[in-house]
This record gives structure tokens, C-alpha cells and sequence, in this order.
């Protein structure tokens, strides 16, 4: 076997180089959890070599994979579906509106949530009706809502102004609307998100109700309410659905309308670590099983005295974000340089940074290689490509010494990093999604300085920049 | 060159001084302690290598000739990590 290399007998191979690394042992420093992490390394996405995505679509590089997206969203459909009867879902454009992610989930069956005039038109562009949007959000134009009222969308009131305007719209329109209201209420689990719809303890949303009630032109059908996101505790939903029917039927009995519809939000916690949370996720994130349990068991159970009286239960709808897309979607990117911190600290510099994933802000996202790393694993802080000192992609990070070149995957990703992620600095970087059939798509192109430039306009006394000629050559010496 | 050939006790200022690398005790398993600081270390295997040859030698164009040798990488950039290397073992036994 070995008589081939024998034959270089002549040149003794060489030995593969590692960068030589010296660690300080401090008490209390040996990092037991980082131990293992260079054993871990991770070379394809469903299957596609990653060298291959970088040859083709370059660093850094977002990846979706469709398989993911397309399981985890049966997943929750099937968890709530077989549990309650009657289940709807609302895909959260705010999470990531990529047109290739949205049309995936809606071709899973999802409704379209959105919150603005600009998602608003991007579901219509994508061509799903407007009875299949759901339009949430506290700053709906006249303009917005007449094209909505037309269109046949589901409006759901924020506060009273919205309210008044909606009415006013109707009637010019010379339509009944079918209209919800958004509540907020104590759980006693999470931060109230108050600023958001009718508060219900102080009575503001039987208020509305009672106003809508006496309105020619609306009529209230639904009730929505999204109490947070990564929401780590089931019964948090649990109480929400208490509140939700107790107020659905005070609504009814008060004011005679007939609720249609629950919608409570989003807010189920992805695979991920926030940041200040110290157990791994898998330990502290429940299954979308447990979610399903607490919300539909609760429901089921408060809404069977309903089909006593005849009266329908409420379809129940979710708008499921980050849990449905965080961990179908990864982020491959490259080292650029290796540097030492006076601290002793081993730093590493990305081409991806804050401004292509801003969730880092937050998260301690999941680092691996592309390839087994030998070496010691050392506390290493890894950076951005911006200059500026927030662009910190993960403070402390077990990693054994990397090369220049070499590429990290950090995930999970999908969630709301395609949507807030800034031009700043740096182009923002290629997206592709790699099909259930293997085949990889280019879903949004990397930026360029056309693109990037093409909304501005010069002031024609703007277009020259030295109309008076350029400023002295400061590397020689003024006469 | 053949001057500072004689004079190394302190080599060049790339690496800590002779005397300081020499009193360091290193095991096989690449664990490293100073007996005048106090402080403990962790090198690995490439670490460990370099470590032994600067206890004998602390210049570096000797080092870098054995290291050419030994290892499947480019001189230069072998350098840069060693010289990456070499400001650690400053900050940490350099005084
Ligand atoms: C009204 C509404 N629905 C749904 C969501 C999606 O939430 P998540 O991604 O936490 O599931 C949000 C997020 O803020 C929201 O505001």
C-alpha cells in the first residue's frame, strides 16, 4: 500500500502547517463547553459542497435551504392542525420577505402577515390576494386601506385614529368591512407589549368594540393580540388564549357581533442562543409540539361549550415567524485576517459583519468551520468587516486558529436578518436557496454600486466634484 | 549576521530573551510554566515545536530555515504566523 509514497522516498513529506497558538491558563478560564467544538465542522448545505456555493455566488454568502423551510413549516402545521380543528397560519413578512421564502410558505398553505404599505404591495406583487392578507400594523395610510377595503384583506384595527379612518374610508367606499381589533393584555409572563392595539384591562377594548359595534360600516369579526417574541414559556400562550376567549365572548355577549377568528401572533423561540442566556438552546427552547399543547389544548377546551350553543369555535391563526425560518437559512463567510488583541486574545476578521446580520445584535449565533480544524481551541472574539467598534459577529467563541480563507457557517440566520440587515459600508451579499431537488437558485443579488446609487440624484452645481481643479498633491512639498 | 551569531543571548527583538524562554519548563503534552511569573500556559503541537527550537536558538532566520523544512507552507507565510506568535511569547514571558 505504502510503496507509492515510498517511491518520493528522495522528499520526506512534509508536515501540514497549523498557526502555532500559546493560551494563557487563567483559574476559572479553562472553557469546558468550547472543548469539543473544533471536533465539529460542517461542509455542505443539503448536500452542496459550500466550496462550490462560494465558487459560484462568492463570500460571504447566504444560504437558504427549502427542504428546511419547507419541513418546519409542515411540522407546525401538523402540530397545531392535529390538535385543533381549525387552524390557520399567517407567514410574517417583517421575518424575512424574500420573495423565494415567502412563496415557499405560501405554497405550504400561509396567509400573508404584513405591517406596512411596502409589505402590503409586496404580497399583492407576489400575487397573493388580498383575502389572503393579513394586515396588521399601527401605520395604515387612507391610501393603503382604501386599496385593502377594495381588495378584501383582513384589517386589523391598532387604535382608535385607524379606527375612525377605517370608518371613514368604508363609508366612502360605501362598504361594510369586516374588520378585527388587536388587544394587549397581561399574561403575566412576558413584557407587555402595551403600545401595540387596545389594552383590555383598562376596558379600552371593549370600548372599541362597543364603538365598532355602533358603527354602519364596520363589523368586528376578529381579535389578534402578539405578545412578544421568543417567547420561551408555553403558558405564556396559555393565558393569552384564556384572555383572548374570555374577551371574545364578553365581546359577543355585550355588543351581539360574531368572532370569527383568534389570531395570536407569532413569538415561538428558534433554535438560538440569546445572548445572556447561558444553557444551550436545546435545553432551553421548547418544541413547536409543546407550543401547539398548551395553546390548542387550552382552546379546545374553553371553546367546547360554544358548540353546545351551536355557535362556531373561532378558526385559530398563528403568524409564526422566526421559528418557521431561523434554521433554514445559514451564513457562510470568510476570514480575512488574524490578529491578537493586547488583551491576548485571539481576534479574527469576517467579510460579513452587523450590516448583513443584525441579529448578532442579540444572538449568540451557532460558528462552525468548513473543515476540520487541528489545533487547540482557543477563546477567540470574532469581528466584522466595518469599521466600527459595535461590529462584533460573536464576543467569545471556542475556535481552534484559522486561516485566511478559510470559512465559517454561522446560523441559524432566517429570521429577520434579510429584512433588517443595513447598506452600510459593504455591499450586501448574494442570497441563494438550494432546492429540494439540489439545484441552487440565486433568490436576491448581491448589491452593486449601481444598485446601491440609483435612488440618488446630483444637483446639477453638484456634479463636478473639483469644478476649481483638484487639491494639492500633499506628498510633495508646497513652494 | 555572523556577528549577531554570537551575541544571542538576546537575538534580535522579535522573541523574548534567551533566559526567559530557557527557564520555561514545557511538557510533552504542551503544557507550559513559567517558574518566575507563575503563569501557566497551553501551546499546541506546532507551538510546542517552535517553542523547544527557540529555547536553543532565538532568532528568527534559523527558525523560519527549520521551519521551511519541516512544514507544507510558504516561507512567508510561515513568518507571518510566527511572528504573530512571537508577540504573545513577548507579552507573556517577555519581562
Ligand atoms: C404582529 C406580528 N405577528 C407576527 C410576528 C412574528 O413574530 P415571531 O418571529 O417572533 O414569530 C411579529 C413580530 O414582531 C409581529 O409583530
Amino acid at each position: 500500500m505504502s510503496t507509492k509514497d515510498n517511491n518520493n522516498a528522495s522528499e520526506p513529506k512534509k508536515k501540514p502547517w497549523v498557526k502555532p497558538s500559546i493560551t494563557p491558563l487563567r483559574s476559572g478560564f479553562l472553557n469546558k463547553s468550547g472543548a469539543a467544538r473544533h471536533m465539529i465542522w460542517r461542509d455542505n448545505i443539503d448536500g452542496v459542497p459550500v466550496s462550490k456555493l462560494l465558487e459560484d455566488f462568492k463570500s460571504p454568502l447566504f444560504v437558504v435551504s427549502e427542504h428546511t423551510l419547507r419541513q418546519n413549516s409542515k411540522r407546525l402545521r401538523k402540530a397545531f392542525s392535529t390538535r385543533y380543528p381549525d387552524i390557520m397560519f399567517g407567514w410574517s413578512y417583517k421575518t424575512n420577505y424574500l420573495s423565494a421564502v415567502c412563496n415557499v410558505l405560501h405554497q405550504e398553505g400561509d396567509l400573508a402577515e404584513v405591517v406596512s404599505q411596502f409589505e402590503y404591495e409586496k404580497a399583492r406583487g407576489l400575487g397573493v390576494p388580498g383575502n389572503c392578507i393579513l394586515f396588521n400594523g399601527p401605520n395604515k395610510t387612507r391610501a393603503i386601506l382604501e386599496r385593502a377595503v377594495n381588495e378584501g384583506a383582513h384589517i386589523h384595527i391598532d387604535h382608535l385614529d385607524e379606527l375612525y379612518l377605517l370608518e371613514d374610508v368604508a363609508k366612502n367606499l360605501g362598504k361594510v368591512v369586516d374588520v378585527a381589533i388587536r388587544l394587549n393584555f397581561d399574561t403575566g409572563y412576558t413584557e407587555q407589549w402595551s403600545r401595540f392595539g387596545f389594552n383590555v384591562e383598562s376596558g379600552h377594548a371593549i370600548d372599541a368594540a362597543w364603538r365598532i359595534a355602533a358603527s354602519d360600516n364596520l363589523n368586528l369579526v376578529g381579535l389578534h393580540a402578539h405578545i412578544g417574541t421568543f417567547i420561551m414559556e408555553p403558558l405564556a400562550y396559555k393565558a393569552q388564549v384564556k384572555i383572548m376567549n374570555n374577551f371574545m365572548n364578553e365581546v359577543e355577549t355585550k355588543t351581539g357581533c360574531v368572532i370569527k377568528y383568534i389570531d395570536i401572533g407569532g413569538g415561538f423561540a428558534s433554535m438560538n442562543s440569546l445572548q445572556g442566556i447561558y444553557l444551550p438552546p436545546e435545553q432551553v427552547v421548547p418544541s413547536i409540539e409543546q407550543y401547539a399543547e398548551a395553546i390548542c389544548d387550552t382552546l379546545l377546551e374553553l371553546t367546547h361549550e360554544r358548540e353546545t350553543r351551536e355557535c362556531r369555535r373561532p378558526t385559530l391563526i398563528l403568524e409564526t415567524g422566526r421559528a418557521v425560518v431561523d434554521d433554514a437559512e445559514v451564513l457562510i463567510t470568510s476570514v480575512v485576517a488574524n490578529k491578537h488583541l493586547p488583551d491576548g486574545r485571539r481576534a479574527v476578521v469576517l467579510d460579513a459583519g452587523v450590516n448583513h446580520l443584525f441579529t448578532a445584535f442579540w444572538y449568540n449565533h451557532d460558528v462552525v468551520p468548513t473543515r476540520h480544524l487541528s489545533g487547540r481551541p482557543e477563546e477567540t472574539v470574532l469581528y466584522g468587516p466595518l469599521c466600527m467598534n459595535i461590529d462584533v459577529m460573536r464576543n467569545s467563541v471556542m475556535l481552534p486558529p484559522v486561516n485566511v480563507g478559510d470559512t465559517l457557517i454561522f446560523s441559524p440566520v432566517g429570521a429577520y436578518n434579510n429584512t433588517q440587515w443595513l447598506q452600510f459600508i459593504e455591499y450586501r451579499p448574494n442570497v441563494v436557496m438550494v432546492q429540494e431537488n439540489g439545484k441552487v437558485s440565486l433568490i436576491r443579488e448581491a448589491e452593486n454600486l449601481e444598485i446601491v446609487t440609483q435612488q440618488e440624484r446630483l444637483p446639477e452645481h453638484l456634479k463636478n466634484p473639483y469644478p476649481k481643479g483638484t487639491p494639492r498633491n500633499f506628498l510633495t512639498t508646497p513652494k | 549576521m555572523g556577528q549577531s551569531q554570537e551575541n544571542n543571548t538576546s537575538g534580535n527583538d522579535t522573541f523574548p530573551p534567551l533566559a526567559n524562554l530557557q527557564r520555561l519548563a514545557i511538557s510533552e503534552s504542551g503544557f507550559v510554566f513559567d517558574p518566575v511569573s507563575g503563569h501557566n500556559f497551553t501551546v499546541n503541537e506546532t507551538g510546542l515545536f517552535i517553542l523547544r527550537l527557540l529555547q536553543k536558538n532565538n532568532r528568527l532566520e534559523p527558525l523560519l530555515d527549520r521551519l521551511t523544512t519541516e512544514y507544507d507552507s510558504p516561507r512567508r507565510e510561515l513568518e507571518r504566523d510566527v511572528l504573530e506568535f512571537a508577540g504573545l511569547l513577548r507579552d507573556y514571558v517577555g519581562e
